[in-house]
């Protein structure tokens, strides 16, 4: 692919006899925000690491604009990083943090003001430049490290774990900035969260890391309505389990907790009375029988948590216990624990996942 | 692309030595007594004179001393700026410091001319009353890392929490100073007398100005007037002040932690 | 374990670095209470603020007052002028050229063997050896000291003896004297270094690693990083260090007493014979030697408060 801005082939790192990163390949095109998701511990911030020059590839290769860097020094790659505690310079003012970069680069000094000044008003601080780190908010610093890291013009933004050490609401707010700062300059960046809704939200592209491996890569709407396995299915989202016996293997038929109800299909293999499990988002299923729904399931409410615009129940079906999320309907009063429900859903939103 | 380590090494190495040739100089220094070959004789001349004995004991005493009223001064005094008089903290913070910023000469100088035999409070006009002062002298000197080490201590188990629980449970305040706060810091106490310890064992401007026999003077009396035992007594000096540094050491394996502090 | 652990050497660091600290967050609002509380805390402290005023703020007022009096009891600069005389100005001197040389040089190869010690990827137990031993050598002073370095650099010490037998370098001939300038100094640095090495530490361990890592990806090679963000980070603590190193030798006169006995014009060294038999003739005089040494290690201590303060507003 001609494309192919940042390329990455059998990365593998191990520390001592840790493996942290195993053998991960990925490609992506100029332009493209892409995260690396996973918990912590997955391998998700070697690799970022590696990218940027800080730690070295026990094998494999990193390649931006079809020059091998892998081996390159950090300050030979010509990336921006932001890092997770800011990291600015605290014996340098706002303007200097940002011209840092500029400075190093030889540039002139009218230049240099210039082009900090442009970099203050991307960020929403103009006139911020005489300021001391110490002076500003966690928000605004994080802001003028990014400003730091895209003075240069990069060619890359590295982003590690930017906006965990942020307040809830700034957490949401600078976000989305970063992400319209990035469309505007349309930089490659690279972001490293542990935050599924973060990276649902920003991303072109988010690579779903677990121990080391990818065990997904694709848009989030891809990671999220087809998770290829079921760490991705349970880590991104929240994942109902049922758990059911075969009926009839003949007519696709199963038991959930006495009630039986038919599959479109079954896992090859499924034979009478073995167990079987099913998947499913909350958001697929309906309070009452919606048309279109092929599944009926009586229940009882186990737990209501009101959450403003939506509304979680949970519905115990015997042994089987579901969520699902209805929408606060301000005319009707929640249903309350204890009260009969029937709940459905259509049986194509039935997640078939792979191990 | 890890920086080499060749420099962080050489730096390192060439400054110990400049640390540990004095040692292994002072060490050899001391087995020359006996001409031709190495002996202890240096060491068995100090151990068996009576002098040693004499000075050294005085000063473990009045080290003793110095520990306790220390500890009886600074650990009330660091509980309450604390937890009731935070106001009071910058202040009793420059008197922590004022040892420091006076040399111990000019204190002692002071304290013989204020508190001479003819003054309203004659300290130095008996020898006791000299003894005693000595004694808070010793204090004076050792007060800053006396009162740092306490001050460390209650910061870590996070007095204010742990009286307001002591509190609600029914104790008064000095049921919560005797059987909460001492045990908890007691480890820091420790650390405190046994710095106090190793700053007092062979002072020597003091007790000399006071003429006390103490163990400073004495060593400074050996080293006008002998040639091998002073290795020795640099030796053993060496050994007690690292005794000391070792038992904090020890000590701070066993400070108390806690969950709950904020700062 | 973590090397903070030790207080030999940290309880001390963190003295330095948060003496200056106003703030508390222990703060009780509910102080004001019943009349017996209050009187009960003031009686914890009581002996605290008595000790101090008898041992430390008396002593010195009393010295200080003593330097403006003649010995009718009138009041008179005369004991200021006194010390214009050349023997007490050449102490004077000799002290501060003493003072200056062991704590900058001290200061310096402290700072080196930190760095090393911090940055240079060194094995952990190397790290926790050193500072137990700076704490152990910090407080080794006086008497023993000069012992030390009589055996090691005096004329018959095991460093002069080998250098004259094996190298054929005999550094007596060649102008060196234990009992001089420069031996003092030397000998000084043996408690200088790993004070230095105690209070500065922690400052370098203040220097984030991200610091480093953010200039590297701006472009900027390592020297450049010391140049424009590590070393004026670390500037503060070591002007304020190199301060407190000065005043900490100033006032120091075991070492240089066991020594040299009263060989050397040091200042410590006349105030100690002035004590011991009043050698200026004049206690008026004696006062003000000892004024002039308050002036000079407050000074250096004043100067250590004010940039250490300054330094801890950066590092918020």
């Amino acid at each position: 692919m001609a494309a192919e801005f940042l390329r990455v082939e059998k990365l593998t790192k191990r520390f001592g006899n840790n493996t942290v990163v195993h053998g991960v390949d990925f490609a992506f095109a100029k332009g493209e925000f892409i995260s690396l998701l996973g918990p912590s511990g997955c391998g998700k911030t070697t690799i970022l690491r590696m990218i940027a020059g800080f730690e070295t590839p026990t094998s494999g290769s990193i390649e931006v604009e079809g020059q091998d860097i892998t081996h390159l020094k950090p300050n030979q790659r010509q990336l921006g990083m932001v890092f997770q505690a800011y990291a600015l310079f605290p014996n340098l003012n706002v303007g200097d943090n940002i011209g840092f970069g500029l400075k190093i680069a030889g540039m002139g000094r009218e230049e240099r003001r210039a082009r900090t000044d442009e970099m203050l008003r991307l960020i929403g601080l103009p006139g911020f430049e005489k300021r001391f780190p110490y002076e500003m908010s966690g928000g605004q610093q994080q802001r003028v490290a990014l400003a730091r890291a895209i003075a240069p013009r990069p060619r890359m933004l590295l982003l590690d774990e930017p906006l965990s050490a942020l307040d809830a609401k700034i957490r949401v707010s600078l976000r989305e900035e970063i992400r319209a700062i990035q469309l505007d300059l349309g930089i490659t960046t690279v972001f490293v969260t542990h935050d599924q809704e973060e990276a649902l939200s920003i991303s072109d592209r988010i690579v779903v890391m677990n121990a080391g491996h990818i065990e997904q890569l694709g848009a989030p709407h891809e990671v999220y309505n087809k998770p290829a396995t079921r760490f991705v299915a349970t880590f991104v989202g929240t994942l109902n389990t049922i758990e059911a016996s075969v009926a009839s293997a003949a007519n696709h038929q199963v038991t959930i907790d006495g009630q039986t109800v038919a599959l479109p299909s079954l896992p090859s293999g499924a034979v009478d009375g073995s167990a079987i499990s099913l998947t499913l988002r909350p958001e697929v299923l309906s309070v009452g029988n919606r048309p279109g729904n092929d599944i009926v399931l009586a229940g009882t409410v186990a737990d209501v948590t009101f959450l403003g615009s939506v509304i979680r129940l949970r519905v115990a079906l015997g042994q089987n216990t579901l969520s699902l999320d209805t929408f606060n309907d301000q005319r009707t009063a929640p249903p309350t624990r204890g009260e009969p429900v029937t709940i459905s859903l259509a049986s194509k939103d039935l997640l078939i996942l792979g191990e | 692309m890890k920086p080499s380590r060749f420099w962080p090494w050489f730096t390192l190495l060439l400054g110990a030595s400049y640390f540990i040739i004095p040692l292994i100089a002072t060490f050899e220094f001391s087995l020359r007594m006996r001409r031709g070959y190495y002996s202890f004789d240096a060491y068995l001349s100090v151990f068996s004179d009576p002098r040693f004995q004499a000075t050294f004991g005085y000063s473990v005493v009045i080290g003793i001393f110095a520990i306790i009223v220390g500890v009886l001064i600074v650990v009330p005094a660091v509980y309450f700026v604390r937890l009731r008089l935070p106001w009071l903290r910058p202040f009793v913070e420059f008197l922590t410091l004022l040892p420091l910023i006076i040399p111990a000469i000019v204190l002692v100088y002071g304290y013989i001319r204020l508190y001479n035999s003819s003054s309203l409070i004659p300290f130095t006009g008996s020898a006791l009353g000299t003894d005693v002062l000595l004694v808070f002298a010793y204090v004076t000197l050792a007060l800053p890392y006396m009162y740092r080490a306490v001050d460390t201590g209650m910061r870590t188990i996070d007095v204010q929490t742990l009286t307001e629980a002591a509190q609600i449970m029914g104790a008064n305040s000095a049921t919560i100073i005797a059987r909460v706060i001492l045990p908890n810091v007691l480890v820091a106490v420790l650390s405190g007398a046994f710095l106090t310890f190793a700053i007092v064992i062979g002072e020597f401007t003091i007790a000399s100005l006071l003429n006390r026999p103490a163990f400073g003077p004495y060593l400074q009396n050996i080293g006008a007037n002998r040639a091998y035992e002073p290795a020795a007594l640099a030796i053993i000096s060496f050994i007690i002040t690292w005794g000391a540094m070792g038992m904090i050491n020890l000590l701070a394996r066993f400070a108390p932690r806690t969950s709950a502090r904020t700062d | 374990m973590d090397h903070r652990d030790k207080p030999g050497g940290d309880d001390r660091q963190g003295f330095w670095g948060t003496q200056v600290t106003m703030t508390d967050t222990t703060a009780s609002p509910k102080a004001r209470g019943k009349k017996r509380a209050i009187s009960f805390e003031w009686l914890g402290v009581a002996p605290f603020i008595v000790f101090a005023i008898m041992f430390l703020i008396l002593p010195t007022l009393y010295l200080i007052g003593a330097a403006f009096v003649d010995q009718q009891g009138n009041f008179t600069l005369d004991n200021i002028w006194g010390l214009g005389t050349p023997q007490i100005v050449a102490a004077y001197w000799i002290s501060i050229r003493i003072s200056a040389a062991s704590a900058f040089i001290g200061a310096l190869i402290g700072f080196a063997m930190a760095l090393a010690l911090i940055r240079g990827r060194l094995p952990g137990g190397v790290r926790s050896t050193v500072m137990t031993f700076s704490g152990v050598a910090s407080n080794f002073a006086g008497v023993p000291l000069a012992f030390a370095f009589i055996s090691t650099l005096g004329r018959l010490g095991l460093v002069t003896i080998i250098l004259k037998t094996v190298f054929g370098f005999d550094i007596y001939k060649a102008g060196f004297n234990l009992l001089s300038f420069w031996g003092l100094t030397i000998t000084y640095l043996y408690f200088q270094i790993p004070l230095m090495i105690l209070i500065i530490a922690p400052a370098v361990d203040g220097l984030k690693k991200e610091w480093s890592e953010a200039a590297q990806t701006l472009g900027a090679s390592p020297w450049q990083f010391w140049r424009y963000v590590g070393l004026p980070i670390l500037w503060p603590s070591f002007l304020g260090t190199l301060s407190l190193l000065f005043a900490n030798a100033f006032g120091a006169i075991a070492t240089a007493y066991a020594l040299t006995g009263s060989s050397l014009n040091i200042v410590p060294i006349l105030l100690y014979a002035q004590i011991r038999g009043d050698a200026l003739q004049n206690p008026g005089l004696g006062a003000a030697l000892a004024l002039g040494m308050i002036v000079i290690t407050g000074f250096a201590n004043v100067i250590y408060l004010v940039i250490a303060s300054r330094a801890e507003r950066w590092m918020k």
